[in-house]
């Protein structure tokens, strides 16, 4: 068995972050009562220029709009600080601090968001540990490759997710999750776990976690102790008796002799997420940084659960409560980001949004079974099929279903239910009918001046009386003034020529 | 003779040549016997597009291009018609060869058939790509003709005879006449006589 132990120092923060547009913006999160707000946490741009947690909000806004020291790249003071805030469309040179709510339920709900990406990497996820995930690995490594290889994929994705975090892979959960408080890319096996633990102090150990009544690290530090290899060093029964069995059982299952029954994390088969606006936003365009958000979120989602999605839906909150619904279908099952991102540019291209949006909320009831196709592999037909099943797609995203339309054959007589109705079954014997011409004009024109002579017919059509639209016509090969080869139809025993298709 | 050298040198004088970029593309085979004699490389430049200019259809555009058409369909690739003059019927397409599980069309206008167009002619999945464009100018048609380069694909677009005097990138142009007749008016790395050639049309 081995473990790994995510650790996310900087969760609530820099979840916050992904939802700016401009992370590198001065940003903190603020905590505390209306009148006494203080920074909780504050990104890299504000910590640069001394905001710290624990700073009234005040102090800190007035650290980013007037430095009392020049910072490098610090912007003219004439941009007044109170001036009405566009903070949708700024710049990285904004000198204002912007700021939001610290929500713990924020935290956990990024919490369960990674733990579902970890999903895609093994079965046992484990949001036992606060701020932290622990999953099982050893059964997965054979597929995913050697550890160091699947470490540094661990941290790209969470790289590009934009989560700063620490990780530790060790033979039992616990450990990981103490050895992860002062580590960083330790991988111990199980001999080497004995002398990792050992020189652990004893107030980095998770000892504090063990009896809330007792406090257990003091009675421990004033007994001497220091580091957890002192009290392996002592007879487990001199231990017991002196520090009681919770001690034992916490020493325990670092060691790995106590097994942990952990619960595992399940994710929930349906993906919904909302992007909220601090504006409102007008226009289609100013979605595009939320949506691509929201798609990335979607396929990292997908990647956890081995699925695709066929069809989503897109909503729009509105100013004045109400809400726009865009359905998003797909003609084939996707996960991958960048062509969920076209395909959802494409079909959004065709909509009007009904008034200013405050919030967008990306919402997939069902996932679908995802089969993977690796392009490098395909060779000849298969990758040229591919290819046209892309433009197929990207057609239809953008013209709709109905632009893009097949050639079908149908048992019928009367032209324009033949061609333009689809009327009648589908013709499957390929005789050799009568001459038709390779174009239908959708409908017959009058065209009495311009045929000079006809070149072929009589063809007489005579059908549908069974349906209310009976025909009766006579069918010739014309030729047009300019030379052109028409088809043209009158009806017996009638003055009136009409055109209905050309030969090109 | 050493008064035209000169002129040469100084490079005031180009003299014609035949094949000067013969190896610069393939060609498809039209299928007339007539025109792939005439055209360089023996048919359709593929790769780039073709230039018909028509009084609009029934000028035996199809039966120009039906050979073509129906051979990519046989070997398995789709055909892809923008904005055509009307709804193909198809039993005269089927008549004509071509297999319509591959042939689509699509009935769009405007900017939409152009963007259509590029996105096809970049997908280079198409057999071919025939679209109608009245609306495009010079500066669009070079857009297409890369498009059609890149990907690699045989194109043909049908202008209107309005469009004879304008400039163009495409490295073949032809003029429709009446039905089944054509004009070569450029041809690059070949020479375009100025007659009328007659191909198997007849409907």
């Amino acid at each position: 068995m081995r473990w790994v132990c995510l650790l996310f120092p900087r969760l609530a923060l820099e979840g916050a972050l992904r939802r700016r547009p401009d992370p590198e913006a001065p940003f903190a999160l603020i905590d505390g009562p209306v009148a006494r707000q203080c920074i909780r946490a504050a990104n890299r741009a504000a910590r640069q220029r001394g905001v710290r947690p624990g700073q009234a909000l005040g102090f800190a806004e007035a650290l980013i709009n007037a430095p009392l020291f020049k910072a490098p790249d610090a912007a003219p003071l004439s941009k007044a600080p109170n001036s009405a805030p566009d903070r949708w469309s700024r710049s990285g040179s904004s000198q204002r601090l912007e700021t939001a709510l610290f929500d713990v339920d924020s935290v956990e709900r990024w919490r369960r968001r990674l733990a579902t990406w970890a999903y895609g990497f093994s079965a046992q996820v484990s949001l036992h540990y606060p701020h932290a995930l622990v999953f099982e690995i050893a059964s997965s490594l054979e597929l995913l490759g050697p550890w160091p290889r699947l470490e540094a994929r661990l941290r790209a994705e969470l790289g590009e997710l934009g989560f700063s975090h620490r990780l530790v892979i060790a033979p039992n959960p616990a450990a990981a999750r103490v050895l992860v408080n002062v580590h960083d890319g330790l991988a111990v096996d199980d001999t080497g776990l004995e002398s990792a633990l050992a020189t652990l102090r004893l107030d980095r150990a998770g000892l504090a976690s063990i009896d809330s009544d007792r406090d257990i690290l003091q009675t421990l530090n004033r007994s001497g102790f220091q580091r957890l290899g002192e009290l392996f060093a002592l007879p487990r029964s001199a231990l017991a008796r002196r520090f009681g069995g919770d001690l034992m059982r916490h020493l325990s299952e670092l060691r790995g002799e106590w097994p942990l029954a952990l619960d595992y994390h399940r994710p929930t088969p349906r993906f919904s997420r909302t992007f909220e606006f601090d504006q409102p936003v007008h226009a289609i365009a100013g979605l595009a940084f939320p949506l691509k958000r929201l798609l990335q979120e979607l396929s990292v989602f997908l990647i956890g659960q081995d699925a695709g999605v066929e069809r989503f839906r897109l909503q729009f909150g509105l100013e004045g409560g109400s809400v726009q619904h865009v359905g998003i279908g797909l003609l084939a099952v996707q996960r991958d980001p960048d062509m969920l991102l076209e395909l959802t540019r494409a079909h959004l291209e065709r909509v009007r949004l009904e008034g200013p949006v405050l919030s967008l909320t990306l919402f997939a009831p069902r996932l679908s079974d995802y089969a993977p196709t690796r392009r490098e592999l395909l060779e000849g037909p298969a990758r040229q099929a591919q290819a046209w099943a892309a433009l197929h797609q990207r057609l239809v995203a953008r013209l709709g279903e109905s632009a893009l339309r097949p050639l079908v054959e149908h048992r019928e007589h009367r032209p324009e239910m033949a061609v333009l109705n689809g009327a009648g079954p589908r013709a499957r014997d390929a005789s050799a009918g009568p001459s038709r011409p390779g174009w239908l004009v959708p409908a017959p024109q009058r065209c009495d001046g311009d045929v000079v002579q006809l070149l072929a017919g009589p063809e007489r059509i005579e059908s549908g009386w069974w349906d209310g639209g009976d025909i009766r016509r006579d069918y010739y090969l014309a030729q047009w003034v300019d030379g052109r080869h028409a088809w043209v139809w009158c009806e017996p025993g009638r003055q009136g020529w009409y055109l209905h298709g050309w030969f090109g | 003779m050493s008064g035209l050298e000169s002129l040469l040198d100084s490079r005031q004088v180009w003299r014609a040549q035949t094949g000067v970029d013969s190896d610069r593309g393939e060609a498809v085979a039209s299928g007339h016997a007539e025109l792939d004699a005439l055209l360089p490389g023996g048919g359709w430049p593929s790769a780039a597009i073709s230039e018909l200019l028509s009084a609009g259809a029934g000028n035996g555009e199809l039966a120009l291009l039906w050979p073509v058409l129906s051979r990519m369909t046989r070997e398995g690739r789709p055909i892809v018609l923008v904005s055509p003059p009307g709804a193909p019927y198809p039993a005269a397409w089927r008549r004509a060869g071509v297999v319509l599980e591959q042939c689509h069309w699509l009935d769009v206008q405007g900017r939409e058939a152009l963007w259509a167009t590029e996105q096809c002619l970049r997908a280079g999945c198409c057999g071919a790509v025939v679209a109608w464009l009245p609306q495009v100018n010079n500066r669009l048609m070079r857009r297409l003709q890369v498009a059609a380069a890149s990907g690699n694909t045989l194109a043909f677009v049908h202008r209107p005879l309005a469009k004879v005097t304008e400039a163009s990138p495409a490295p073949l142009r032809l003029r429709l006449h009446r039905h089944a007749e054509l004009e070569i008016l450029k041809c690059r790395g070949g020479f375009a006589p100025s007659r009328r050639i007659a191909f198997g049309g007849g409907t």
